[in-house]
């Protein structure tokens, strides 16, 4: 009896809400735990830590679109924030704990101060003011990042070096567990999945406090929120400065396993469309779409490109095809799907695996925006 | 807009005088508050569009900068194919191949704008989450078909002979093509100036921005001339993408979302649904990008997101919000 209370506080008594879901977080979780051991090849285990990677990420953004109502452009600027400050100060101050330390901490301290003007400024007056100048904020941030080339690398960005015990050269135990050299890849491997699932489960615990619940409330219908006392513009604020910081740490996982980075790595408009993508597809304002959506899009994106390769390939003689089908054309196919996406699919599989056993009438087709709203109704279900 | 309310339009003489200042080189500092005003016509063409879209049925379009981008590349096309007539010395000539090149930019982009409204938005009026990621996905598809149909290199487009070069006025050296695009950009103005004021349409648009209910309540059909105005407003799109193209004289598929940054910038300070905004905000914008990127390079983007704080701070709303919304 204990031992289930305990389980659900650990996700805050938020739970997935289906059964299926369940066991797919549980294998999901099990295959990234057992993956440097089970999986062979390099390109299999950088998805893995790219997923656990997308899933703070996403979870972060999901804050800001699932449960505040407001779509952020900038969230890759926060990302990059991190990851840039991880690499800067390694590069500054050597490949230490401390320096290690020191980086993440300024990076969260600039990210929140950012977090913050962007909110005061943008949230005053209009939700919508907040895209658009989240998206000129991501631009110029682009353009920093590689203007700043004494600082930053420019557009080649930078490689640095980590605390000795958690580069490749550094071995853990002198003796193989079931065939597995421990090395210092592995131990990253493991920090990278210790941050991931804290930091989840973190996203998690606010989403489901009176804070989240507030966003909530704010979310659904902001007049009256506004009007039963709550203020709407310090607590969208607020939650862009949390969904700022896991963005940020987001970063330094990311820094913590490349050794590197760069504006394509980290700040490229295309890392928001995989956001934007994975949030869709695994379900807005679920926290779980972001794993279960992390998971499906990066092994198809890690697949797909692939397959892509090979239909051009195969119909390239043909005029035209080979041009539609080249895998530098993926973003066309990833941007058609994003639409298709939020038009058919805008519950993700979260909410579907969510859907009550009595039918939806199939016969008559709800409209965007009350597609939109049977989202909301899901979820206020789930809880 | 109120008509009394005079006080932004002090900011114009401020921020010049500031930037004379922080010059200090008065042929510098007019050749580049000709350049800074030349683009700020170009992007009032792309923005005033815009924002009465936006003003009229609360449809903030996140793909706008895909007409700017088809604009700019069909009329490269159409220099490319009538090359002869570009680099011809005859005058008539020069213009008639720019006439073709703008009638086939907006025109393309004028239709592109309805499929695009058609496949599109029309789904998701009235929501602004939908419209943001719907549009945003339809800027990179259209983007990526920009990229299969005139491949990913950038394309360099040659001025006609009477556009290139500058002539100099008592030491102050002013492009010609600058020039030029002013005096484009204010005959759009006062195009626009004319429709909204002279005729029933423009009346009807005016009135819908300010109270759509109260139109449609008096009988008339604001989705419809809503799509017309979405309409034209990507036709201005792909105008001002000719222009925006000559201006840089090379074109890269990004070249449409790159401006639209600035589009957005100049609608916020310009406050949403204001034409009269939207123009001061793109002449501000322009301005302070050039003195920006005279003085300090390396923040040029930045000193535009610090000038649209710094009005946010002053008018949340912008310089003349004109909706009621």
């Amino acid at each position: 009896m204990t031992t289930s209370m305990d389980w659900t506080r650990l996700i805050s008594r938020d739970r997935p809400g289906s059964r299926l879901l369940i066991i797919l977080l549980i294998a999901i979780i099990a295959v990234l735990l057992v993956a440097p051991f089970a999986l062979t090849g390099a390109k299999a285990i950088s998805i893995c830590v790219k997923i656990m990677i997308f899933a703070v990420l996403v979870a972060s953004f999901d804050l800001l679109l699932g449960y505040t109502g407001i779509v952020s452009f900038a969230h890759t600027v926060f990302f990059g924030i991190g990851a840039y400050g991880v690499g800067i100060a390694i590069i500054r101050l050597g490949a230490s704990w401390t320096s290690l330390a020191v980086g993440a901490s300024a990076a969260i301290v600039v990210s929140v101060l950012l977090a913050l003007v962007i909110g005061l400024f943008s949230l005053r007056v209009r939700a919508i003011f907040f895209s658009m100048i989240t998206l000129a904020l991501s631009a110029a941030a682009q353009t920093l990042a590689t203007q700043l080339s004494n600082l930053t690398g420019g557009e080649d960005g930078i490689i640095f070096r980590l605390p000795p015990a958690l580069m490749p050269s550094f071995r853990l135990l002198d003796t193989k567990i079931f065939g597995l050299t421990i090395d210092g890849k592995v131990v990253c491997y493991y920090f990278i999945f210790a941050m991931s699932v804290t930091f989840v489960l973190a996203l998690l615990r606010i989403v489901n406090s009176p804070f989240g619940r507030v966003l909530l409330a704010i979310r659904d219908n902001e007049f009256r929120a506004e009007a039963i006392g709550y203020p709407v513009f310090v607590f969208r604020t607020l939650s862009n400065v949390v969904a700022a910081v896991f963005a940020c740490l987001a970063g330094v996982m990311l820094s913590l396993w490349l050794r590197y980075t760069g504006p394509d790595a980290s700040l490229s408009f295309e890392i928001m469309l995989d956001i934007l993508m994975i949030v869709i597809i695994g379900g807005v304002g679920t926290i779980y779409g972001s794993i279960v959506g992390a998971v499906a899009f990066l092994v198809a994106q890690g697949y797909l490109q692939d397959l892509l390769k090979g239909a051009s390939a195969a119909l390239g003689s043909l005029p035209g095809i080979g041009k539609v089908l080249s895998p530098d054309r993926w973003m066309l196919w990833l941007g058609l799907l994003f639409i298709l996406a939020v038009y058919y699919f805008p519950t993700g599989i979260v909410g579907v695996l969510r859907r009550p056993a009595r039918r939806l009438d199939s016969s008559s087709k709800p409209s965007a925006k009350e597609r939109l709203s049977i989202v909301y109704r899901w979820m206020g279900r789930a809880r | 807009m109120n008509r009394s309310d005079l006080m932004p339009l002090a900011l114009l003489p401020i921020l010049m005088g500031c930037a004379y200042l922080a010059i200090g080189n008065p042929a510098a500092w007019f050749t580049l508050t000709i350049a800074g005003v030349a683009m700020g016509m170009i992007i009032f063409t792309v923005a005033s569009g815009m924002t009465i879209v936006f003003g009229l049925m609360d449809v903030l379009n996140f793909g706008q900068g895909i007409f700017i981008t088809v604009g700019a590349y069909l009329s490269a096309t159409v220099f490319a194919s009538l090359s002869g007539y570009v680099v011809s010395p005859y005058l008539s000539e020069n213009l008639l191949v720019i006439l073709v090149a703008v009638v086939a930019a907006v025109a393309g982009a004028g239709m592109s704008g309805f499929l695009f409204e058609r496949l599109l938005v029309k789904p998701v009026y009235g929501d602004h989450l939908m419209q943001i990621l719907v549009t945003t996905g339809g800027l990179i598809v259209g983007e990526e078909i920009i990229k299969i149909i005139w491949g990913v290199q950038q394309v360099n487009v040659a001025l006609p002979p009477f556009l290139s070069g500058a002539f100099v006025i008592a030491d102050v050296a002013i492009e010609r093509y600058r020039a030029f695009a002013f005096l484009a950009g204010a005959l759009v103005f006062f195009g626009q100036y004319l429709v909204f004021t002279r005729t029933k349409t423009g009346l009807l648009i005016r009135a819908g921005v300010h109270d759509r209910e109260m139109v449609e309540a008096l009988g008339y059909g604001v989705r419809r001339l809503f799509v017309a105005t979405f309409v034209s407003g990507c036709a201005l799109a792909g105008l001002g993408g000719v222009m925006w193209g000559l201006y840089q004289q090379t074109l890269v598929p990004q070249i449409g979302s790159q401006m639209n940054v600035l589009v957005f910038i100049v609608i916020i300070i310009g406050g949403l649904g204001s034409t009269g905004g939207a123009l001061l905000g793109a002449i501000l914008v322009g301005i302070c990008a050039n003195y920006a990127s005279f003085i300090e390079p390396k923040v040029a983007l930045f000193s535009n997101i610090a000038l649209m704080t710094m009005i946010l701070l002053w008018r949340p709303n912008g310089l003349y919000p004109a909706s009621a919304r």
